[in-house]
């Protein structure tokens, strides 16, 4: 290929054309967007497993339990599936339908996931039982993050391609930019991307011990905010060809037009001040997609509602954008932070608000950060979208943003 | 599409592979059911205040991939990607443990922090300082095939020049025993569970003596009686026929899975030599990695140790190398080298 050709391919835009999604705020596509324009959080006190820390948080909770899971998704009693692998197959069959797809291997397909936590709702469960108990064995194996990704591309019938990312909280950014690059260089057809991950024991107290969940609504980007809500959820998106596009006539829901992926270098859980791999990533996802920054219409921002991330994340988007950051919000007050899931979840509120032409609200929001005075928009606010940027940022300095078009 | 170089190649495993040149005939016989590393002296590697919060993992990870770059003569790669099948398990068992014993109470966030997965491409980039793209794989056994499919891919679209690649796994103290508690006696994984990190300096610069990566390919699952089929078809893919590979790299451990490799080679003529050695470094999720460090070796020192022959052919110049490897007949990777 020669240099232009190539560059040519790489700016190329991928066609997303089926997406699933089980939140706190639904478990379908139709529920979560009906949630998000009700301004209506999913934030409660938590139900699903037992924790010493259930008075003093709230947290982003799927009211399905794994039994009631287990039916719908009709899976056999005896089957070593975790909630992890639950959720992940209960969003990437919704994908999958919602993108028409009736035979899977009509085309490389391929199956990217992504997770923070693995199998860690059974391990931290039975750990100290696994060399005793006979029956809690089963999930001995499941405790790698690639087993959830087994189980779903199983039942989903793809046997070629499937890996698993996980870069913590950007995690499943990254696994969308994998499926593009996949489906750029010919290697793939189609790729369903995304993330799972359900609440634990383990990141619950893991984030408490980093004193960063708040044990109210969480306030993204107020000066006052308190913290995060950790929330469980899975969301897939599936990537077509232009090639299947065109040969199949197919309805493209929205483009993925560009992506970018830089690190931090500064802390292992802490953004830097001065948000500079977050402003890298933003930089470079602009580039690919070939847009000045004044043709973004709406940022869904990263937004945990931790003192550190508003604030780098804020300076990092003044840099990007000047004066004029354009309309931004984080959904995270209706979700929670899904950690590895939450790449995927706002890539699908992004398409939604690009197929809706709406800015979706960031709640609980009264008081700007002093030293950036950034107001997110705090109702529903309708308008012609064209490009949406989405942020996600993790641990280890893992930034990524994808940026989505009409 | 360009082509993709290895400039280097770094392995921690259980024999002493890390401190010498590639050499090994003065392999020690691994005796018992698990095995660490031969782990170099880190002191002299990583700074003090560092190495005290650093796990066995993020250890040699950091001391491989630094290593690596610096044989390459790169002080910051455009890229850094690990895979990593358990990850860091040795501080996952910390924070759990003190979970349960301390009933959710009086913890510290050290080990939780260290715990999540891409805490060894992050600790390189903070400490080369590095800004670039950074990705970490946890797909059991194919982790470290796609980070290394993820390079390739950058070298060969000319988005990155330079890419350290890598795979890493420690053997951790609690969760290794359960593992082994429910492997099959019979038909299961024999040779002893280990742990270890290589990694690789991927390049789209043309070098005397490095090594092309030919071309990779991972599936997620397959039958015994396809993999010839998929064999065959990545070879014709690439442009090559049975004959033109001198050299196998296998994964065997010893299991009924094996059996995956004798279909495997039953698409070869007997004068193709096979090689082995996970009886040498152990099984574990990122074992290929040392695979590759094997491949890279033998076909730039042409020299193959007596000890990882299967059968009694000898054929140099070595030019073609393919390997292939697979666990419990699931994650099966094909990557061809040559010189």
């Amino acid at each position: 290929m020669k240099k232009t050709d190539q560059n040519k391919a790489l700016n190329t835009k991928i066609a997303i054309t089926g997406m699933g999604i089980i939140s706190a705020i639904g478990n379908s596509v139709p529920e979560n967007l009906e949630a998000l324009l009700a301004s209506r959080s999913g934030i409660t006190s938590i139900s699903s497993l037992q924790t010493h820390h259930a008075n003093t948080i709230k947290v982003g909770e799927v009211k399905l339990t794994n039994t009631q899971l287990i039916d719908i998704l009709n899976i056999p009693k005896n089957s070593v599936f975790t909630r992890t692998a639950l959720l992940g197959l209960y969003a990437a069959k919704q994908a999958v339908s919602s993108a028409n797809i009736t035979s899977v291997n009509a085309y490389k397909t391929g199956f990217i996931s992504s997770t923070s936590v693995g199998g860690m709702d059974k391990t931290e469960r039975h750990l100290k039982e696994f060399s005793s108990n006979r029956k809690s064995q089963k999930y001995i194996n499941s405790h790698h993050a690639g087993d959830s990704t087994q189980k779903i591309a199983d039942a989903l019938g793809i046997t070629g391609f499937v890996t698993t990312i996980s870069t913590a909280c950007s995690s499943a950014a990254n696994a969308i930019m994998l499926g593009a690059r996949l489906i750029k260089a010919g290697i793939l057809d189609r790729v369903i991307v995304g993330g799972v991950d359900p609440l634990s024991k383990f990141t619950i107290n893991g984030f408490k011990t980093l004193m960063i969940l708040s044990d109210s609504d969480c306030r993204p980007f107020d000066a006052d905010r308190t913290g995060l809500n950790l929330g469980e959820a899975a969301a897939y998106l599936v990537l077509e060809s232009q090639d299947i596009i065109d040969k199949e006539d197919k309805k493209v829901l929205t483009y993925l037009s560009g992506y970018g992926n830089a690190n931090d270098a500064f802390h292992q859980t802490a953004s830097s001040e001065n948000g500079n791999g977050a402003f890298l990533a933003m930089q470079k996802a602009l580039k690919m997609a070939q847009l000045d920054p004044d043709e973004i219409n709406y940022i869904n921002a990263h937004g945990t509602a931790t003192a550190n991330n508003d604030l780098s994340e804020s300076v990092a988007m003044k840099r990007v954008f000047g004066n004029s950051v354009p309309d931004f919000s984080s959904t995270k007050a209706f979700t929670g932070h899904t950690l590895a899931a939450a790449g995927a979840i706002e890539a699908v509120y992004s398409v939604l608000a690009l197929q809706e032409n709406v800015v979706f609200p960031n709640l609980s929001f009264k008081t700007p950060i002093a030293t950036t005075l950034l107001h997110p928009v705090t109702t529903v606010k309708r308008k012609d979208i064209q490009n949406v940027l989405s942020n996600s940022f993790g641990f280890g300095g893992n930034c990524s943003t994808l940026i989505f078009s009409k | 599409m360009k082509a993709c170089y290895i400039h280097s190649a770094v392995s921690i495993s259980a024999q002493n592979t890390f401190e010498t040149a590639f050499n090994l005939s003065e392999s020690k016989p691994l005796t018992s059911r698990k095995v660490n590393a031969n782990h170099p002296p880190y002191k002299t590697y990583i700074a003090p205040a560092a190495l005290r919060r650093m796990a066995t993992g993020v250890k040699m990870g950091v001391t491989a991939g630094r290593n690596a770059l610096e044989k390459a003569n790169i002080t910051s790669p455009d890229a850094i990607l690990t895979g990593t099948g358990m990850g860091c398990i040795e501080d996952t068992e910390t924070f759990l443990n003190t979970i349960i014993v301390n009933n959710e109470a009086y913890l510290t966030p050290t080990s939780f922090i260290q715990s999540t997965h891409n805490t060894v491409g992050a600790q390189i980039a903070l400490g080369l300082q590095c800004k670039a793209y950074n990705n970490t794989y946890v797909h059991g056994a194919l982790s470290f095939e796609s980070a290394l499919l993820d390079g390739q891919l950058l070298i060969k679209t000319d988005e990155s020049q330079s890419v350290l690649v890598g795979g890493v796994d420690e053997l951790g103290k609690e969760f290794i025993d359960y593992t082994i508690l429910v492997e099959d006696k019979n038909n299961g994984v024999k040779v002893p569970f280990s742990e270890g990190a290589s990694f690789f300096v991927l390049s789209s610069e043309k070098q005397e003596k490095a090594i092309k990566l030919k071309a990779i390919k991972t599936v997620s699952n397959l039958e015994e009686k396809q993999v010839k089929m998929v064999l065959n078809q990545f070879l014709t893919e690439n442009s090559y026929n049975p004959e033109d590979i001198d050299a196998l790299i296998l994964g065997c451990n010893g299991s009924i899975y094996d059996n995956y490799y004798r279909e495997a080679t039953n698409c070869f003529s007997e004068s193709t030599l096979q090689l082995e050695y996970k009886h040498v470094i152990g099984e574990y999720f990122t074992a290929s990695a040392f695979g590759l460090y094997l491949g890279f070796s033998i076909l730039q020192e042409q020299c193959i140790p007596e000890i990882l022959i299967k059968n009694e052919n000898s054929k140099t110049p070595l030019k073609t190398v393919l390997l292939y490897n697979q666990f419990k007949g699931r994650d099966h990777s094909f990557i061809l080298l040559s010189i």
